[in-house]
């Protein structure tokens, strides 16, 4: 889809979407980055309200990408599309393509079966959910799913808790319950949790939302660590994180897709107007 | 501002008022209860003794036990719980998880609940024309079992329906986002989870399936009894045998009711002391429900 060309400073890509212009927003960077998933034509309905208006937007692979924007403006909607779990709900209603790369399948078309998506991403949520069961079985869960087993099971738990960072702190407490430990550590173990099936992409739903700086800081340090292996998709409020973390911000309003650049130039230079209000905080 | 003191006086004396009102409320219940227990303890203790417990009935009063009595009502409760577990279980897991809410999820609903408040007799109506005749169970513990366990079925679906809502909704959402069916979220998490609140739902209905009399007289179940049912257990194989289900029987409650409508004083006292008996194990019943609950809370905390 598409080729993206390096900005000069005379043909400059301009990101401007406006309520009328249906034009798809490319993202300016290098030809060598490839994508991951890319959304087209998307439209989501609960209902008859329609939630996510016409987004049309790539992630790359293996990047950190921040979907920003007030309450309200479609940024979970848009990152639960990925992992189907609208499926689990009445009356939602998907319309588009969202094309996850390399296999080119639609990961929203009623062809594709939401549980196997659900295996391939891995979600994060906004407050800990960790089983009420021994820090192990969470992590395990979902590997006994795959029906993993034994001595493998032991290893791919310990391997990830030791990529969520938190294997040193939980190595002597395995089988405690998940609930004795700390809210940054209940989360970093869904995050274990998360990793443990080796997904393509990690979907984090405003991750640290719930969780003191310093809880948070060693989440924002994880994520940073985890693009390596896995595109992460990060929706977050909070707009100081999404400069900290990610590579690619998209800002997102009233259910449309306003503007997508790399990070340093969403903050530094957006060049859409409402973009620039929302990052000053004239509104949000 | 005295305008505010009087207004201010008035409202903490209705206050002291309720307060009041509110506590001999309470000691009304209270006191009556404990009325009763004085009462059943002053009558009944001294008859109550080994021999009462493994006599069969008699005509007379001194040599009278409620052998048979008690060993039938644990034959019809273990029936009731067989049969009223699993279905009532099964029955609240689909409404809550699996049914759409639709119109005729919400009839099944209201439905269930109104079954709950059914006089207890027409249950027993229900049964003798289903079970004992038309099915030809018999006047046996299987049907009494089946009628109790009609009787609290929807008590069951109600607890295990209110035990799942208390799981939260984000620990749903976690064991779907790992790629779950619906039937492997529900074993491994939301009936480990809800086992607690199930349980004592489970247990408090067969508390009160312990003491119905009006559906077992109604099929049948003999006011006076002087055998045991077959053993469940065998010297010859097969091993087990299930003779005891199809056999008569009778419960405490229709035993205390026989005696109690004797003319003779004797055998009020020996009502007392089955009454005595039965109190006793309704109100164990009732502390092992709530001793579950309190260790399932301990262990988790939503």
């Amino acid at each position: 889809m598409g080729k993206f060309v390096e900005p000069s400073s005379n043909d400059r890509l301009r990101s401007q979407y406006g309520p009328s212009d249906k034009s798809a927003v490319r993202v300016q960077r290098n030809e060598s980055v490839t994508i991951k998933a890319e959304a087209e034509g998307l439209n989501f309905f609960y209902g008859t309200l329609q939630a996510l208006k016409n987004i049309n937007m790539e992630f790359p692979a293996n990047q950190v990408t921040a979907v920003i924007g007030p309450s309200g403006c479609g940024k979970s909607t848009l990152l639960r599309c990925f992992n189907r779990i609208h499926d689990l709900y009445p009356e939602t209603r998907y319309e588009g393509r969202i094309t996850l790369q390399p296999s080119g399948i639609n990961l929203i078309g009623p062809e594709t079966d939401p549980l196997e998506m659900r295996m391939r991403m891995s979600m994060v949520f906004q407050k800990p959910n960790a089983f009420p069961k021994s820090v192990f079985e969470n992590v395990a869960f979902g590997l006994r799913l795959k029906g993993i087993k034994g001595r493998e099971l032991e290893e791919q738990v310990e391997r990830s808790l030791r990529s969520a960072a938190l294997w040193d702190e939980v190595k002597d407490r395995l089988r405690d319950s998940a609930y004795t430990l700390s809210g940054g550590q209940q989360q970093r173990l869904c995050i274990a949790r998360a990793l443990a099936t080796d997904p393509e992409m990690l979907l984090f739903d405003e991750p640290t939302s719930a969780l003191d700086p310093i809880a948070t800081g060693k989440i924002e340090d994880l994520i940073f660590t985890l693009k390596r292996d896995v595109t992460v998709i990060i929706v977050t409020h909070n707009m100081q994180q999404a400069a900290r973390v990610s590579d690619f911000t998209a800002f997102m309003y009233l259910g449309e897709l306003i503007e997508v650049s790399p990070t340093k130039k969403m903050f530094e230079n957006p060049s859409n107007k409402l973009t620039e209000e929302y990052i000053t905080g004239h509104f949000g | 501002m005295s305008d505010f003191r009087r207004i201010i006086a008035k409202r903490k004396r209705q206050d002291f008022v309720f307060n009041i009102i509110g506590i001999v409320c309470t000691l009304v219940g209270i006191l009556t209860l404990g009325a009763l227990l004085v009462d059943l303890l002053v009558d009944g203790l001294p008859r109550l003794s080994l021999t009462f417990l493994s006599s069969f009935p008699s005509r007379f009063a001194e040599q009278a036990g409620i052998l048979s009595s008690w060993v039938g009502t644990i034959l019809i409760m273990i029936v009731t719980a067989c049969a009223a577990v699993p279905l009532g279980v099964a029955a609240g897991v689909y409404l809550e998880e699996y049914a759409r809410k639709n119109w005729l999820t919400n009839l099944i609903e209201i439905n269930i609940a109104n079954l709950a408040g059914v006089p207890s007799i027409i249950y027993g109506l229900m049964a003798l024309g289903l079970l004992v005749y038309q099915f030809r169970l018999g006047q046996s513990v299987l049907t009494g079992g089946l009628t109790l366990a009609f009787l609290i079925l929807p008590i069951v679906i109600v607890a295990t329906r209110e035990a799942l809502r208390t799981i939260p909704q984000g620990i749903r959402e976690a064991a779907y986002a790992l790629g779950s069916t619906k039937w492997q979220v529900v074993r491994h998490h939301l009936l480990p989870y809800s086992v607690g609140g199930t349980m004592t739902g489970i247990i408090i209905a067969l508390s009160r399936a312990i003491g119905e009399t009006a559906p077992l007289i109604t099929i049948g179940a003999l006011t006076f009894i002087a055998f045991l049912p077959p053993p469940p257990v065998q010297a010859q194989p097969p091993f087990i045998s299930f003779g005891w289900i199809w056999s008569p029987f009778s419960v405490l409650p229709i035993q205390m009711f026989n005696w109690v409508s004797r003319p003779d004083q004797a055998f009020a006292v020996n009502a007392a002391a089955a009454g005595l008996v039965l109190i006793v194990v309704t109100l164990s019943l009732n502390a092992i429900a709530i001793l579950i609950r309190y260790r399932v809370r301990k262990r988790i905390k939503w």
